[in-house]
C-alpha cells in the first residue's frame, strides 16, 4: 500500500450516470487486477474506494457511477486536480485458477475490474468469455473495449433493450468455462454462485472506513473464518461463502 | 532540543501519542508502513473475554469532519490475543503496551483482565466502560458513577498494573464519573470515547448503519473532548488521557493544555495510515512555535 499523489489527465462520461477517470502517478504498488484505490477528496473525511479498471504505466483507469456528493465531485473534477490516493488495496483476482477457458462476469459498477482482468486473462494465453450485465441500454459502457482485446463479449440488460434480454444468469446456459471470476451488486453475485457450475472468484463490495484494515468496517463471515473485505478480500472464493 | 517525553502512571513515554483502540488493530500491520516504534505506546483492539464477530454491516457512515461507526467490539476474544495477537505485535513494537479491554458483565472485565495481567508488556489496562451491562438492562457501565466505580473496583482487585477507565461522553455529567472511578482506585481516566449519533440513507428512508446508531469521532468532536478534559481536569487528581479528533500537533497540544497527560490518536489513523508518525514528526516544530521546552510540563496549562 502507498499513498500516492495521482493528476487526472482525462474525465469523461462514458454511459448514463458512469464517468471514467484517467490519472497518472505511482502505481507501482498495483499488482493485481480485482484490487482497489481509495480516494481522498477536498471537503470528505473519508476516501472513496473505487475499483480498478486499467493500470498502462503510470496511468490508471477508473470508472465510476456518480451516486453521491463524493462521486459526483469527481465527475466533475477538471484536468489537473490531483488526488492524494491510497493504492494497492485489496487482493485483487488469482490468475493461477483461470484454466483455459475462464467465464468474467461483471454488473454495472462491477464491470470495471473485469477489464484488467480480461486483459491479463489475454495476455496468458487464455481465451476468456465475458459477460456484462446493465439495467438498459444507456448504461452500457466498454463493450468496444473489451472486443478490442480480442474476447468474446456478452451484453445481457434487465429491459432487453441491448443484447440478451434478463440478468447476466441467462446468458451463463451457452458458455463452456472452466472457471469464472465475478463482480457485480449482491444479488447478482448471489444468482451467480447459484447458477454457476465450477469453481469461482466474487469480488464483494461494503462500506468501508479505512480500506486498508484497521477499523473492521467491512467484516464478514466466511467458512474459513471472519474477513475484511478491503484487505482479505474484496474478492473471496466460492467454496468459502457464507450468504 | 525540544523534550516530548511524559510520564503516564509511571511509566515514562518518549511523546504522548498512542493511537486509540480500535484504529490500529493490534499494531503490526501499521508496522509494514513505519517502523512503530516511534510511538509513546499503543492502545490494542478492544479485546473481551469471548471471540465476537461485532455487529452486522454497514457498520460505517461518512459524517461532516468525521464518520459514525458500529463495529461493535470484534475481536478473537482474549485467549487468541494472547496466543497469536501479541506474539506478532510483539515482533514489531517494543514499549509497554496499553491493552484495551471491553466487557458485558463486570465477571467478564475481570477475567478478561485477569488472563493478560501475567503478559510482561502490558503496561496498562484502559478499561472501555462505554459497552452495555448485559445484567443491567443494557444500560453502559460509564453512564452512572455507582457502575463505573463498580467495574474499576472490580478490576482493581485482579492487577496491580495501571489501570484507566476509558469514559463515555454520552452522559450529562463526565466529572462525576470520573471522580467515581478515582475513588474504585483507578490510576487514570482516558476520554473521551465516541458521541452516539445516526445518519439516514435518504433513497432508502433508513438508518445507513445497521445497528441504527453509531459512535461519531473525527476532527468534529475535539471540541467536546477538550471540554471534558478540562472538566475532568479539574475533579480528579489522576491522569488524564485525551483523545477524541485528534489529528495534528497543535491538537495534541491543546488537549494537553486542557489536562491531558498523554493523547490518543483514533478515527484520523483510518483516512491517513500515517497520521501519528506524521503528528509526532510535528511536534518539535509546533512545540518551538509555542515556546514548550517540556511536553510533560503543559498538562493542564490552560487552568
Amino acid at each position: 500500500m502507498k499513498d500516492v499523489r495521482l493528476k487526472l489527465i482525462s474525465n469523461r462520461k462514458i454511459a448514463e450516470n458512469t464517468y471514467e477517470s484517467r490519472l497518472v502517478g505511482d502505481l507501482s504498488d498495483i499488482t493485481a487486477a480485482g484490487q482497489f484505490v481509495n480516494i481522498k477528496l477536498d471537503g470528505f473525511y473519508l476516501r472513496r474506494p473505487i475499483s480498478v479498471c486499467d493500470v498502462v504505466g503510470d496511468e490508471l483507469t477508473i470508472i465510476y457511477k456518480a451516486v453521491g456528493r463524493g462521486t459526483e465531485m469527481m465527475a466533475r473534477a477538471e484536468v489537473g486536480t490531483e488526488w492524494l490516493t491510497l493504492t494497492g488495496l485489496g487482493n485483487g483476482y488469482d490468475l493461477s485458477k483461470s484454466g483455459e477457458r475462464p467465464l468474467l462476469i461483471g454488473g454495472g459498477a462491477g464491470v470495471p475490474p473485469m477489464y484488467l482482468l480480461a486483459k491479463k486473462l489475454v495476455a496468458l494465453g487464455k481465451t476468456p468469455t465475458v459477460i456484462l450485465g446493465f439495467n438498459t441500454k444507456a448504461e452500457v459502457f466498454y463493450k468496444e473495449e473489451f472486443e478490442a482485446l480480442g474476447v468474446k463479449v456478452i451484453i445481457t440488460t434487465a429491459d432487453g433493450s441491448e443484447g440478451i434480454c434478463g440478468f447476466v444468469t441467462d446468458a451463463m446456459d451457452g458458455v463452456d468455462y472452466s472457471y469464472f471470476y465475478t463482480c457485480g451488486p449482491e444479488p447478482m453475485l448471489k444468482a451467480v454462485y447459484n447458477k454457476s457450475t465450477t469453481s469461482g472468484s466474487f469480488s464483494f463490495e461494503e462500506r468501508m472506513g479505512c480500506g486498508f484494515g484497521a477499523c473492521m468496517g467491512c467484516s464478514c463471515e466466511t467458512k474459513y473464518g471472519n474477513k475484511r473485505i478491503c484487505r482479505d478480500g474484496p474478492v473471496l472464493v466460492k467454496e468459502e461463502i457464507i450468504w | 532540543m525540544a523534550n516530548t517525553k511524559v510520564t503516564l502512571c509511571g511509566i515514562e513515554l518518549d511523546n504522548p501519542i498512542i493511537p486509540a483502540s480500535g484504529t490500529f488493530g493490534f499494531g503490526y500491520e501499521f508496522a509494514e508502513l513505519y517502523d512503530i516504534n516511534i510511538l509513546g505506546s499503543l492502545s490494542f483492539k478492544g479485546t473481551t473475554l469471548n471471540p465476537r464477530f461485532g455487529n452486522p454491516t454497514p457498520r460505517i457512515a461518512e459524517c461532516p469532519s468525521g464518520m459514525l461507526n458500529a463495529v461493535g467490539l470484534q475481536n478473537p476474544g482474549v485467549d487468541r490475543v494472547k496466543s497469536e495477537e501479541l506474539p506478532k505485535l510483539r515482533r514489531v513494537f517494543h514499549k509497554p503496551i496499553m491493552a484495551n479491554v471491553s466487557g458485558f458483565s463486570r465477571e467478564e472485565y475481570v477475567e478478561t483482565v485477569r488472563r493478560l495481567d501475567d503478559e510482561a508488556d502490558i503496561g496498562w489496562f484502559e478499561i472501555n466502560i462505554s459497552c452495555p451491562n448485559v445484567h443491567g438492562g443494557g444500560m453502559s457501565f460509564g453512564t452512572s458513577p455507582e457502575s463505573a466505580e463498580e467495574i474499576t473496583r472490580a478490576v482493581r482487585e485482579v492487577t496491580k498494573k495501571p489501570i484507566i477507565i476509558k469514559l463515555s461522553p454520552n452522559v450529562t455529567d463526565i466529572a462525576a464519573i470520573a471522580k467515581a472511578c478515582e475513588a474504585g482506585g483507578a490510576d487514570g481516566v482516558s476520554l473521551i470515547n465516541t458521541l452516539m449519533g445516526m445518519r439516514i440513507d435518504l433513497r432508502r428512508r433508513a438508518p445507513i448503519i445497521k445497528n441504527k446508531t453509531g459512535g461519531y469521532s473525527g476532527p468534529a468532536i475535539l471540541p467536546v473532548a477538550v471540554r471534558m478534559v478540562y472538566q475532568v481536569y479539574e475533579a480528579v487528581k489522576i491522569p488524564i488521557v485525551g483523545m477524541g479528533g485528534v489529528a495534528t500537533a497543535e491538537d495534541v497540544i491543546e488537549l494537553m493544555l486542557a489536562g491531558a497527560t498523554a493523547v490518543e490518536v483514533g478515527a484520523e489513523n483510518l483516512v491517513n495510515p500515517f497520521a501519528c508518525r506524521d503528528i509526532i514528526a510535528q511536534l518539535p516544530e509546533v512545540m518551538a512555535k509555542y515556546r514548550i521546552n517540556s511536553l510533560a510540563e503543559i498538562t493542564g496549562g490552560a487552568h
